[in-house]
């Protein structure tokens, strides 16, 4: 185990043994567990603050819910602790999650891309194990590549662009001109957006790609301006990275509207959100981490907070007694959006709301008013249970 | 000469109100905080006219009368600082400075001591208001909210939102003594005349918890339900209980009703229509008229109590917090 982790890891990581072994009992250990060299959080990206991308590791999240949660347990005498473990190299992530397990822990919040998230979940198949996905909003994780034992924090792309859908509609902006990337990041969440399209009602009238650059050759594909001209009510970018998206704002043809990945962005959490206790929350997470919260920060927020709440509520350390409660239908977890929600059991997605944001305002909140659903409102955001591909 | 009689006449007016404050007693007055304007508004709870907006420290929030009713506290959490509010004079006079986000207070039963919610810190502040200074802290869960001094003055009641908790505090040792799990995001208190019972409203619950103070064990929990809103829809905050405890007004916030409760047999015998997530509630001296401060449309329901009818709704300032009436 040592040879995976950084010293200052390992340091951290025998403080916390040796703190734990004076109360053993009395100390319930969430992991955490993320991969160094990420590319997602890298410095010159993170620097460029994309919107509805990371501003820093979500670990921060993670950090303020656990001291958040020091009273949870105070009925059963115990205190929370949360437990990071940086992994080398891919390959390193099992061994990691392996000795996690090995000490008794249960839940774990991952910070892993889909690729390295996938097979990690696959191999927990069966085992006494809560995996909290916090970083990757991919659908196919939510779909066929879905596991019994993860759980997803952070809104799936199809939540995300039906709220945006949910907007687009209300307005009666439904004529979409869309540029989609080269990548299959791009072409995931363009794929995403038709799905949102056809289920609420928009028109994507073109699909134009777009590249990165400036050869005059490629200026069809390069050139804002050659891109976006002809009629239609707003551009939707699918711009999994964000460089090409943040140059597009008054660079077209017409004074056009721009959403998607760029413009008006649907997020898990933006710092200008306030209410519902909002800027409580905002205020202790910068206070702790000199930075604003984002997306991926409150997911791995949440996931912590849903542990302890379910360990508060059940009274209980049991792993059976802890999972049965994450995924029962009365379950809600305070999300800080307005409207609490609990685990899907189709796809252990968590319902929540979807802010809808600029730089520096959240223009609505989502589901929007008038957008029903039979059995909760939040189900009118994402994948519903007929439409599920998961078979767990 | 006439001039310097009305100039005399005038600059004699404050100094008069000054002097007696008796004069300021029973106003009649409705003292309204605004979130959003920073200010609390003045106004005439007969026809409603605006007397004046008396502008504060930033954000006022939580606010309570001193034991005569001559000074109102007001608490102001982005302008950190506790605003006193003279009623003969209608200003801040005073102005306790330095304390970060106070949200919620209750008094001592001799007026001695403030009992408050430090939001950011998560703890229960002791301001002695007689020297003015933060006196001590006492860590509570994050984001405590409602605050209550039982009438004895020796235990105070503190709900933190987070953790679904709430706390009890000894008054004189300054300790924790007990820590109660309720409902989800726990907000506000009433204290049953008996002191039996301590109601607690739950905001992501949907209820109102009841504390057997006997033993600090849950005695029971009502779950509100109006028609045609689902559970999630229903956040209830305020509370108040009728004098001689026989009923409870609860707001519960986005689900634009108020309720009215029987307090022996738990029934929720109303449910009333007001504004847009309603927030607090306020009984007048009589008990005959209820004000509800509506936090998303921007107003003020009065409800006549007698008939369980809003019959009036005024406008009350950006995002008004909560109503105290002078009367």
């Amino acid at each position: 185990m040592p040879a995976l982790l950084k010293p200052k890891a390992l340091f951290l990581l025998l403080a916390l043994f040796h703190a734990g072994a004076a109360c053993a009992e009395d100390t319930f250990t969430i992991g955490y567990l993320e991969l160094k060299g990420d590319a997602r959080y890298k410095d010159k990206r993170l620097f460029s603050q994309y919107p509805g991308q990371p501003l820093g590791r979500p670990h921060a999240g993670a950090e303020v819910a656990i001291r958040e949660v020091r009273f949870h347990g105070v009925e059963l005498g115990l205190s929370f602790a949360l437990e990071k473990v940086e992994a080398k190299t891919p390959a390193d992530l099992q061994p990691a999650l392996e000795a996690m397990q090995a000490r008794g822990i249960r839940f774990v919040a991952v910070d892993l891309a889909a690729e390295q998230l996938l097979p990690l979940a696959r191999s927990q198949r069966g085992r006494e194990m809560v995996l909290f996905n916090v970083s990757a909003p991919e659908d196919s994780l939510r779909a066929d590549g879905c596991q019994p034992n993860l759980y997803h924090t952070l809104p799936s792309q199809a939540m995300l662009y039906d709220a945006l859908a949910q907007y687009l509609v209300s307005k009666k902006w439904r004529n979409i001109l869309e540029l989609t990337g080269p990548n299959p990041e791009d072409q995931a969440l363009s794929e995403a957006f038709a799905r949102s399209a056809k289920k609420f009602g928009l028109k994507i009238s073109e699909k134009r790609p777009f590249e990165l650059g400036n050869d005059p050759r490629d200026r069809s594909k390069n050139n804002i301006a050659l891109l976006t001209g002809g009629d239609h009510d707003a551009i939707f970018v699918a711009d999994a990275h964000g460089e090409f998206a943040r140059s597009v704002p008054y660079q077209t043809r017409n004074p056009d509207l721009i959403v998607g990945s760029e413009g008006l962005v649907p997020v898990a959490w933006h710092w200008s959100w306030e209410r519902y206790g909002a800027p409580q929350l905002e205020k202790r997470f910068e206070k702790m981490h000199n930075r604003p919260m984002t997306g991926t920060d409150w997911a791995a927020w949440i996931a912590i907070k849903s542990v302890a709440e379910s360990v508060q509520a059940t009274k209980s350390t049991d792993f059976a007694t802890i999972s049965a409660k994450m995924t029962a239908s009365d379950t809600l977890y305070d999300n800080f959006k307005g409207t609490a929600g609990g685990f899907r059991a189709w796809d252990h997605q968590l319902r929540q709301p979807v802010l809808l944001a600029t730089h520096n305002w959240v223009v609505e909140r989502t589901p929007l008013d008038g957008f029903l659903h039979q059995s909760n409102t939040l189900d009118s955001i994402g994948v519903d249970e007929r439409e599920s591909q998961c078979r767990f | 000469m006439r001039k310097t009689l009305l100039a005399l006449l005038v600059s004699s007016l404050p100094l008069s109100a000054t002097l007696s404050p008796a004069m300021a007693k029973d106003t009649g007055y409705l003292f309204i905080s605004s979130e959003k304007d920073n200010s609390v508004m003045v106004m005439d709870s007969k026809d409603f006219s605006v007397i004046k907006v008396i502008p504060t420290a930033d954000r006022p929030r939580h606010m309570a009368f001193n034991a005569d009713h001559s000074l109102i506290y007001a608490a102001c959490g982005d302008g950190e600082s506790i605003d006193v509010i003279d009623i003969a004079k209608l200003e801040v006079t005073d102005r306790i400075e330095d304390i970060d986000d106070p949200e919620a207070f209750d008094l001592s039963p001799d007026g001695k001591m403030m009992y408050l919610s430090l939001e950011d810190d998560g703890a229960l502040g002791f301001i002695d208001l007689g020297s003015k200074e933060l006196v001590a802290e006492v860590e509570v869960g994050e984001e405590p909210e409602g605050v209550l001094t039982s009438p004895d003055g020796k235990t105070v009641y503190v709900t933190s939102e987070v953790a679904n908790t709430v706390h009890l505090v000894n008054a004189e040792s300054r300790e924790l003594t007990a820590n109660i799990v309720v409902g989800k995001r726990p907000r506000r208190f009433a204290l049953t005349p008996d002191n039996l019972e301590l109601w607690v409203t739950s905001e992501l619950d949907a209820s109102v918890s009841i504390i057997n103070l006997a033993d600090n064990s849950i005695k029971e929990v009502i779950h509100f339900e109006p028609t045609g809103f689902r559970r999630e829809q229903v956040t209830p905050v305020g509370i108040v209980m009728t004098a001689d405890g026989k009923g409870a007004w609860v707001a519960l916030g986005r689900s634009n009703h108020v309720a009215y409760v029987d307090v022996a047999s738990r029934r929720i015998e109303d449910y009333v229509l007001v504004g847009n997530r309603a927030w607090n509630v306020t009984l007048n001296r009589d008990e005959s008229r209820l004000y509800v401060v509506n936090g998303l449309s921007d107003d003020l329901s009065v409800i006549d109590t007698a008939s369980r009818k809003v019959i009036k709704s005024v406008p009350a300032g950006r995002v008004p917090y909560m109503a105290l009436i002078d009367d």
